[in-house]
């Protein structure tokens, strides 16, 4: 651990870390006893120190601490099926410091696997989180990555996501995004795939963003493979001065690929703002992408559909919301 | 200028309402004696001489209507005379504005009221095409409309009325995945779970199988008997031959209102061979 994150980490038990951690964990909607449990393959960080890990047969994860964080690499075995999700918990309780995780999944030829992390920063100041991940996806492989954050109330955090991966024929990878609770602080997603013959990659990106957040959410597929599909899914609500950008972006290069950029980003109040740039770009004659944004206010027959129940505007606004964002 | 027809030079468009003498013939009974023993005749929503616009169109033209405590009235025009529109208008949405006229409910001047302060008073709308919404469930929309009042059946029971099986449909969400029908029942549904004072149903039965319409009457038959009244826009005079009064809407006003048989044979006799159904005047509207 480096100078810096040991002096903000003084004041703290370290027998007392994984607990914390847990406690955190719990914060973002995680259930602590899968952490502890042999049947669950499970990774948790606490900034650079690996506390727990469990292995599954068929799914390795090797770590390396390093100065800021920890390098992962995960490999399914081929043909294998991991039964239960593996569950992931990154993050740090102290107010300040960095997290670096530098992870690499590879997916072997028709393994299928659910992963679920929960990155917590409760007490986030000044925090900066970093995550890395190159993913692949071997021949027929399925892999769901579904990443819930909470960072608080005060939003001292910055979290940068990114992602490359790439998909080999006929693989499936649904990718989801969470950020709904708590304050955002600022996010900007960088996410890349490259997707094979017949293969499939759904991205999905649910944020609620307030006080002074920040999100920039990008998205890119590039549909290299003939017949393969790609979605890239938000939903985006932003209040007080909160701003948020989607760009969406999908390539459709191969023969019948279809590609469906869908963005919903919702402003509450005058001083918030959000925008959506999809982009499509298609260079085969058979491709056909498609896109659909509704930016700005919430729907009104929605509204007023609810208000007809006896719901006030704002309660309506709400329940539309947190539908959009569940 | 282009001959638009009758009614073509003045300010005051010629319709339906001079054309077709029969309406408010003297005489005629609008059929309110048969409803001098319906709670005695107390009116539960009065429109008076109602004028509303939509995006500077003159959509709805000295409207007139009573509704009475416990009365089943139903609404029978073709399309594009004004029965949603009267329906929204009813209800407060914020694209319908009254320039002038006036909507008392229970004797109380609503007309400026927003949607939720009427729905709180008792009334409340099932959508022609009701609005889907991502991540609610069929469950949830039900309480929601429950919590108003806390009068109506629980979930399980609204659906089953409209004879939905309650284990398939609570906890599918109420978005794009529920068809047509579905989606229109588990209004209807929701609409019970509030049971409002008056509730608008607008073209309940539209797009409902034909071996289900029951379920859909049923429901009516509920409302009535306990109490509520229903302004049930419909387009099958099967339909509208259950309620207790009817009326027929043509060039966005109320044209006769009487027993379900007289309006059903005013609409069949006139208004199928109306020229402002097969050819609506372009000027009619605009007038802002
Ligand atoms: N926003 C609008 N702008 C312009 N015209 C409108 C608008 N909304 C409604 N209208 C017009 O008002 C008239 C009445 O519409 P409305 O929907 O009330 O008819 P309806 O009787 O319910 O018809 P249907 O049987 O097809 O449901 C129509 O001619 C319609 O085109
Ligand atoms: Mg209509």
């Amino acid at each position: 651990m480096s100078e810096a994150v040991s002096n903000l980490l003084k004041g703290i038990d370290y027998s007392k870390e994984f607990e914390l951690l847990v406690e955190a964990y719990e914060k973002s909607g995680g259930t602590p006893e899968v952490l502890k449990s042999d049947k669950y393959a499970s990774l948790a960080i606490h900034g650079n120190h690996v506390l727990g890990k469990n292995e599954v047969r068929g799914l390795r994860v090797e770590t390396v601490e390093t100065e800021n964080g920890v390098r992962v690499k995960v490999q399914v075995e081929p043909g294998v099926r991991i039964q239960n999700p593996v569950h992931l918990c990154f993050g740090l309780v102290p107010e300040e410091g960095l997290q670096e995780i530098i992870s690499d999944f590879d997916i072997g030829e028709e393994a299928e696997v659910k992963f679920i992390a929960h990155c917590s920063f409760p007490n986030a100041l000044r925090i900066k989180h970093v995550m890395d991940s190159t993913i692949r996806l071997r021949r027929g492989a399925k892999m769901t990555y579904s990443e819930t954050h909470f960072h608080g109330d005060e939003g001292g955090i910055e979290v940068l996501p990114t992602t490359r991966a790439t998909l080999e024929e006929g693989a499936v990878f649904e990718n989801e995004f969470k950020l709904v609770k708590g304050a955002v602080g600022r996010l900007k997603i960088d996410f890349k795939a490259k997707v094979g013959e017949k293969a499939v990659c759904e991205i999905y990106a649910k944020v609620y963003g307030k006080g002074d957040d920040d999100i920039v959410v990008s998205e890119s597929l590039h549909l290299l493979g003939a017949r393969s599909k790609g979605l890239a899914k938000s939903r985006i609500a932003v209040t007080d001065r909160a701003r948020s950008e989607v760009i969406g972006e999908i390539v459709g290069d191969a023969a019948y690929s279809r590609g469906h950029v869908d963005c919903v980003e919702v402003i509450r109040g005058r001083e918030a703002q959000v925008s959506a740039v999809p982009r499509l770009l298609v260079r085969d004659d058979t491709a056909k992408l498609t896109h659909e944004a509704a930016i700005g206010s919430v729907d009104k027959k929605q509204v007023e559909t609810l208000m007809a129940r006896g719901l006030t505007e704002d309660e309506a606004v709400d329940v539309i919301v947190s539908g959009m964002l569940r | 200028m282009e001959d638009t027809g009758p009614g073509q030079g003045g300010a005051e468009r010629l319709h339906c309402v001079v054309r077709f003498s029969e309406k408010n013939e003297p005489g005629y009974d609008y059929g309110q004696s048969d409803l001098q023993n319906l709670n005695n005749g107390t009116m539960r929503l009065q429109i008076e001489k109602l004028n509303v616009f939509v995006n500077g169109y003159h959509i709805l033209k000295d409207v007139d209507l009573v509704v009475y405590k416990g009365e089943i009235h139903s609404i029978l025009g073709a399309n594009g005379t004004g029965k949603s529109s009267l329906a929204y208008t009813i209800m407060g949405l914020e694209s319908y504005e009254v320039r002038s006229g006036r909507i008392l409910f229970e004797g109380e001047d609503i007309t400026r009221l927003p949607v939720w302060e009427r729905a709180r008073r008792g009334i409340t709308l099932a959508w022609q095409e009701p609005a889907r919404f991502e991540g609610l469930t069929v469950r949830q929309y039900l309480l929601l409309s429950r919590r108003a009042s806390k009068k109506g059946p629980p979930p399980e029971e609204a659906l089953l009325r409209v004879g939905l099986e309650p284990s398939r449909y609570l906890d599918r969400a109420l978005d794009e995945s529920l068809s047509g029908g579905e989606r229109k029942r588990i209004e209807l549904a929701s609409v019970l779970a509030m049971m409002p004072k008056l509730v608008i149903l607008d073209e309940p039965d539209s797009g409902i199988d034909a071996l289900s319409i029951n379920f859909i009457t049923d429901s009516i038959r509920l409302f009535a008997k306990l109490g509520a009244s229903v302004l049930l826009i419909t387009h099958h005079e099967e339909v509208a031959a259950m309620a207790d009064r009817s009326s027929t809407m043509c060039g966005g006003t109320v044209l006769k209102t009487g027993s379900p048989d007289e309006v059903a044979r005013f609409y069949r006799l006139h208004c199928r061979e109306c020229e402002h159904v097969n050819e609506p005047e372009e000027e009619v509207a605009r007038n802002v």
